[in-house]
């Protein structure tokens, strides 16, 4: 679940280049043409792209079709939003990973994706390099935080305790986050790199690593509905 | 009884300078009273660390506020109950002025007492005077007053104690001393003609002598009544003696007061002009071969002056009624990134109502965001907020070229004033960490007021 740890995705796109023996296939998936068109272009030689989709349907033949290492998912699609291309996938192909990449602003949206299975969240507003690096990441099997679901993370698992006290938790562990955890999520928060916060927290970049996969495992796997209600009832405050 | 007195009716350190530093200490509130809402006697969450005697809130020796802020009581209600444990027998009092020898002061290690040990001579005065006093109470209570002896221990540890932090407390104790008491020594040399002094200290003995002995041995016939009359009578010889003094102290209060209320506003309107006319000037000077953004930022100027000056709408100063922090964030984000053209990332976790004190934080960020915008040279600047019952932290952060804090000139307004003193003001705290070629992250927090949590629906 947590992805191969020791895949060797080094941290800058730069040795990954070198570093890597196939450039990531990639699949982008996306209503507006222009903004396929400009991710494809930003992308460049860093990464194949595969295919392209706009809706739901096409994305999901297409995904089943040409297998990609990663789809750079929109959360927002016409036929039913990302959520449905990821839940429609997931089982049939494992080895397909899914970044979310977004506009919106919206949490529920967010979390519903992530929730779904996909194995990260970056903003349309990322530069063209930070996003190679993430598709790398994502390849490898990372988790990729922007700052922004780190906040929604946080913000998500500090309104837990205050939801129905009705709702005993199954396993607290995957309920809470730890101290470290809740750290390292301040500090993506705050657009720190995985590497500054290693360096901040004296702890290696691998650690790093497994501690945002270990939120992304406890995001996706905590049965506590209040998770999913805590975004919907969000936009309502 | 005077040493307990004076503890309910000053605040703050003495001094003719109002802009000085006291203004941006951060531990300051310039309030007596909490705010009102529905647990009026606390005031905020009780601090942690050692007990300190308060140096920015005090109006004698500090203890009540610094108790105050040790356990969340509103300072006032502590006060009040020193002023009633002495009037039950001076114990008030004498617990205060123990406190004060105690205790140490806001950012000292060791206490009055350590010091008032090495001094031989006081210590000679203080049992000199402790034996004198013990030696009237002694021939009082033989005389037939049973009640002095109720009074003397208090009395003789208040005196003792105040003769000691009177010689042994640091330069700033000692002139809140002198100012407590200045007054009450001026009665005897300038208040007023010397005939209408004498007739009151006249009335005051007799009402006072009369009162206590109708109070003390008033247990025969029409007791309560007796009683009830000598207790008038206390406290009309008390009010003829003090009034004059208190109503003098009352006074200087609320002048200096209303002075440093004009400091603070001065300060403000120092910070808002350089945070929108200053900049904006510097803005044009920069932009000054497109003629077209010029115009804009000069209208957009002059817009802002106009709210500011003839509607009271403070320029950036998100006055919306039911703003929310994060809203107000978003806010920074939208007018930063249409008039400097570089993007900010904001993230938000939690959230909550403004109110002046947070007012003051996204004023704070919004010139810690525009200063990244325009000197590091980043391509792109993350604010991210967290709110929390305790507080609010706010960092903004850029990986421009960041610079040395020690190169930066003292007259570089910006830093210092508009977000150090103006988070200091509100009882928050800015740091700032950089360093030329790392980038630079300003980090800014402000605690929340016990009754406004929790923020979350």
């Amino acid at each position: 679940m947590t992805g191969p740890a020791g895949s060797g995705v080094p941290s800058r796109p730069g040795q990954a280049a070198r570093g890597q023996a196939r450039r990531p296939r990639v699949v982008i998936v996306d209503d507006h043409g222009l903004f396929r068109s400009g991710v494809r272009s930003e992308l460049g030689d860093e990464v194949e792209v595969v295919g392209e989709a706009d809706d739901v349907e096409p994305a999901i033949a297409l995904v089943s079709a040409c297998l990609p290492d990663v789809v750079l998912l929109d959360v927002h699609l016409p036929g039913g939003g990302g959520q449905a291309v990821v839940t429609a996938l997931r089982a049939s192909h494992p080895q397909v990973r899914f970044l979310a990449l977004s506009a919106s602003d919206a949490p529920e949206d967010v979390i519903a994706v992530i929730r779904a299975g996909a194995r990260g969240y970056v903003t349309k507003t990322i530069s063209g390099p930070d996003l190679v690096d993430a598709v790398r990441r994502v390849a490898g099997g990372d988790t990729v935080f922007s700052p922004r679901l780190a906040g929604f993370v946080l913000d998500a698992f500090a309104a837990l305790p205050a939801d129905g006290p009705g709702v005993p938790s199954l396993d607290p562990e995957l309920d809470q986050l730890s101290p470290r955890e809740r750290e390292v999520l301040r500090l993506i928060a705050r657009g720190y790199t995985y590497k500054e916060i290693a360096r901040e927290l004296f702890i290696s970049v691998k650690t790093v690593e497994s501690h945002v996969s270990s939120v992304l495992r406890k995001l996706q796997l905590s049965t506590r509905h209040q998770l999913t209600r805590w975004a919907t009832e969000r936009r309502l405050a | 009884m005077g040493s307990a007195r004076t503890g309910s009716s000053r605040t703050g350190p003495p001094g003719p300078d109002p802009l000085g530093t006291e203004l941006l200490d951060p531990g300051r509130r310039g309030r007596w009273f909490g705010r009102p809402g529905s647990r009026p006697w606390m005031r905020r969450p009780p601090g942690s660390g050692p007990l300190r005697r308060s140096r920015e809130d005090r109006l004698a020796g500090g203890v009540a506020a610094g108790l105050a802020a040790r356990t969340g009581l509103d300072p006032t209600v502590v006060r009040t109950g020193f002023v009633v444990a002495t009037v039950f027998g001076l114990i008030g009092a004498a617990l205060y002025v123990l406190a004060w020898l105690l205790i140490p002061a806001e950012g000292a290690d060791t206490n009055i007492a350590a010091r008032a040990l090495t001094d031989r001579r006081g210590i000679a005065l203080v049992a000199g005077l402790a034996s004198l006093l013990v030696v009237v109470l002694v021939i009082a209570s033989a005389l037939r007053a049973s009640w002095v002896g109720s009074l003397a221990w208090p009395l003789v540890i208040s005196v003792a104690g105040l003769t000691l932090i009177w010689r042994n407390a640091p330069p700033d104790e000692q002139a809140v001393l002198q100012r407590l008491a200045d007054p009450l020594l001026g009665l005897a040399h300038r208040g007023g003609s010397r005939r209408r002094l004498v007739a009151r200290v006249a009335i005051a003995a007799v009402a006072l002598t009369l009162g206590l002995d109708w109070l003390v041995t008033g247990h025969q016939v029409a007791g309560a009544l007796r009683e009830i009359a000598g207790v008038i009578l206390v406290v009309a010889a008390i009010a003829i003696l003090l009034g004059p003094w208190w109503v003098r102290i009352a006074r200087d209060l609320m002048i200096e007061r209303q002075a440093r209320i004009r400091a603070e506003e001065r300060a403000d309107m120092a910070a808002r002009v350089h945070d929108s006319v200053l900049q904006t000037l510097a803005l044009i000077q920069r932009r000054a071969e497109h003629p077209q953004q010029v115009i804009q930022l000069a209208r957009a100027q002059e817009r802002e002056l106009r709210a500011w000056l003839f509607d009271g709408q403070a320029p950036g100063s998100l006055d919306g009624q039911d703003m929310t922090l994060a809203a107000g964030i978003r806010l920074i984000q939208q007018d930063v990134e249409a008039q400097h053209e570089v993007p900010v990332e904001a993230v938000t976790v939690g959230d909550c109502e403004l109110d002046d004190d947070l007012r003051a934080l996204l004023a704070a960020a919004r010139e810690a965001t525009v200063n990244a915008v325009k000197w590091s040279g980043a391509p792109a600047v993350s604010i991210f907020a967290e709110v929390e019952p305790a507080g609010v932290t706010l960092f903004v952060r850029d990986r421009g070229r960041g610079f040395d804090p020690a190169a930066v000139p003292a007259d570089r307004k910006g830093l210092a004033e508009s977000i150090h003193a103006r988070m200091a003001r509100r009882g928050g705290t800015a740091a700032v960490r950089t360093a030329p070629g790392e980038g630079t992250e300003v980090s800014l927090t402000m605690p929340r007021a016990a009754e406004r949590q929790p923020g979350r629906p």
